[in-house]
């Protein structure tokens, strides 16, 4: 295979050669520095996927068992055992209420977005804007909630923690909702139209299903992105020790302020604990990412 | 044109009344309302963390972002906060986290587009996800157990090696614990790799097929098609991405708080512990009152501003590149 071949359905050379045996020296060399270095670059990408990978596993295999995920956390940095049962319980309710919110508001952003702004100056003003969103440093979304529910309520709970993943969801589920609605074939609106269905009841009966499988996807994908989500949970849910099922009253805690707290103590029991909750937060996190995947590949329109 | 351009006037008999109508009317509204709640959010993050924050700046004035000494809890006199030593720490680690992550991800973007076999271009993309799935606080965990301390060698060496020659040198002054800028910056640049590579491999993904070939026609090796037809017509996006990579590298929080060492310090030496403002943040909100907190707020003020600034500089720019790539589609 000669590099400088294009694909196939070449005409073969008559007269000048045109293999690369006529390339200059330099140039060959040239070429073939390019090609090491891509995949080079991609070889450094794999390395620190694989080696987290691994430390993660590795370590955090060896405090995984079943009293891990139930036992309360320690109140001593120092102490050995206890678990992470608080924290699994505050991620799952703290990141299931953000999605409550976070997903059905998104989804008619959505709409709106696709079936009535379309391309005006409002609705580009909207994209615009969600787009900045994404780009808003999750600490800067915990201040905010802070100021803005914390002081109000008086104190710190997982509620304001799901308030603050939903501000940081909302954008993400927007955006990739609507790509997902701009891939539904117009025919299906036209047709529901022709039927006499008014706008709003095609676009829930007709588009919204048709485009669902990749709205789900899109979403779990928010939501997986949201469990890892560490410094507003710091800030506006504070810190328990035992699990609490109350979002609406109480300090809460999560996995990922866990592996915080516990990854910059110098005592080995927490950073035991922390590789542990690691573990745990990175198989819930993947089981979002691929549940997703696997919707999103099995179910998709097919883009046209 | 879809039909609802055209309403079936001429047939009165085709149209509903009554409820329904109203049912359209108050379904648009409602998702107006929710597409405008981003709009409100900013708005409101904007406004609220600028009056929580009022009584640092009132105090400080311009000297908030000018001073470089951060003291809370003076032994005598008023608490100082200047953000200076911690903008500085943004700044430099989000340039090492840059400096590695944009060679890495346009070869990879590249690799994905030009080069990569069909059976590799899947588990390459998968990389990448997974790689953007991993919890910042992942890799911030990793890096304070696992990269700092096996990177204190490499640095001892560099300094060794690098450190005495003028000016250069002093960037590889003498190594601390391994949690200084460097190491920030190495993690922060896996961190952004991900999205820099998806949204340059998207726009690479947008190059003319016949732009590439014309190059390969004219004799052009793999590497000058890519230099001499790729990138001239991707230059724009490549920018946007870059400066979504450095927004995100500015607003990351937790994995620079636990890396970056933990000092109010400005200094060449990229080898010396320092700070970032989110990080600064998220270290010390839980124990302060009054106006260190809003001095903290102020931090954030200043970090929304700056993230928001940059990112709608750069959505602007990558919108714009690919229009500009969709007409010369056409």
């Amino acid at each position: 295979m000669t590099l400088t071949a294009p694909p196939a359905a070449r005409p073969a050379a008559g007269g000048p050669d045109l293999t690369r045996a006529a390339l200059s020296g330099r140039r060959r060399f040239t070429n073939h520095l390019a090609t090491s270095a891509i995949w080079f670059a991609v070889l450094l990408a794999v390395i620190p996927l694989a080696l987290v990978t691994y430390t993660v596993i590795a370590k955090g295999g060896g405090v995984m068992s079943l009293s891990f995920l139930n036992e309360d956390i320690p109140n001593s940095y120092r102490r050995e055992g206890g678990g992470m049962g608080p924290a699994i319980v505050g991620t799952l309710l703290i990141t299931g209420m953000a999605a409550l919110m976070a997903i059905p508001l998104g989804v008619f952003g959505a709409i709106y977005l696709n079936e009535y702004g379309k391309q005006r100056p409002l609705a580009r003003v909207i994209r615009l804007m969600s787009d900045v969103m994404t780009g808003v440093p999750s600490i800067v979304m915990g201040l905010f909630i802070y100021i803005s529910w914390v002081l109000l309520v008086g104190e710190q709970t997982g509620f304001a923690g799901a308030l603050a993943l939903a501000c940081l969801m909302l954008p993400v589920v927007i955006r990739s909702s609507e790509e997902m609605l701009r891939l539904v074939p117009d025919e299906l609106r036209q047709a529901s139209m022709a039927l006499g269905a008014r706008k709003w009841k095609t676009t829930l009966t007709v588009v919204l299903p048709a485009a669902i499988s990749g709205i789900t996807s899109g979403s779990l994908l928010a939501v997986a992105r949201a469990a890892g989500e560490t410094a507003p949970i710091i800030i506006v849910t504070g810190i328990v020790f035992s699990p609490n099922w109350n979002l609406f009253d109480g300090s809460n805690t999560a996995l990922p302020a866990q592996i915080f707290r516990n990854a910059s103590q110098p005592f080995e029991a927490a950073q035991d604990r922390a590789w542990g909750a690691a573990l745990t937060l990175i198989v819930i996190v993947l089981g979002f990412t691929i549940i997703a995947r696997f919707i999103s590949s099995r179910f998709a329109i097919k883009e046209r | 044109m879809t039909l609802t351009n055209n309403p079936p006037a001429a047939k009165p008999t085709l149209t509903q009344r009554g409820s329904s109508a109203l049912g359209d009317r108050v379904f648009s509204w409602w998702t107006l309302g929710t597409g405008l709640l981003v709009l409100a959010i900013l708005g409101l993050i904007l406004i609220t963390t600028v009056r929580e924050a009022w009584p640092a700046f009132d105090a400080m004035g311009l000297r908030f972002i000018t001073e470089r000494v951060w003291d809370p809890n003076p032994a005598t006199g008023d608490a100082i906060f200047g953000a200076l030593s911690f903008a500085y720490g943004t700044a430099v680690s989000s340039l090492i986290a840059l400096l590695f992550a944009v060679p890495v991800s346009v070869g990879i973007a590249l690799f994905l587009t030009e080069l990569a076999p069909r059976r590799l271009r899947g588990p390459a993309v998968t990389v990448i996800d997974l790689l953007a799935a991993v919890p910042s606080v992942v890799f911030g965990l990793w890096g304070i157990l696992v990269v700092a301390p096996a990177l204190v060698p490499i640095y001892q060496w560099m300094h060794d090696v690098f450190g005495g020659i003028p000016l250069l040198g002093r960037l590889f002054g003498p190594v601390g614990s391994g949690r200084n800028f460097m190491t920030a910056g190495l993690i922060l640049a896996i961190m952004v790799t991900p999205i820099i590579t998806s949204i340059t491999r998207e726009v690479f993904s947008t190059v003319p097929r016949a732009d590439k070939d014309a190059a390969l026609a004219l004799g052009a090796t793999r590497w000058e098609m890519i230099r001499g037809a790729v990138f001239p017509h991707s230059f724009g996006g490549v920018v946007g991405a870059v400066m979504l990579g450095l927004g995100r590298a500015m607003g990351e929080t937790i994995a620079v708080a636990l890396v970056i060492g933990g000092a109010t310090n400005i200094t060449a030496n990229l080898f010396a512990p320092g700070n970032s403002m989110a990080a600064v943040i998220v270290q010390q909100f839980g124990e302060s009152t009054g106006t260190f907190t809003a001095a903290l707020i102020g931090l954030g003020v200043v970090l929304f501003a700056m993230t928001v600034l940059i990112n709608v500089l750069a959505q602007v720019v990558v919108r714009r590149a690919e229009a500009r790539m969709k007409g010369s589609l056409a």
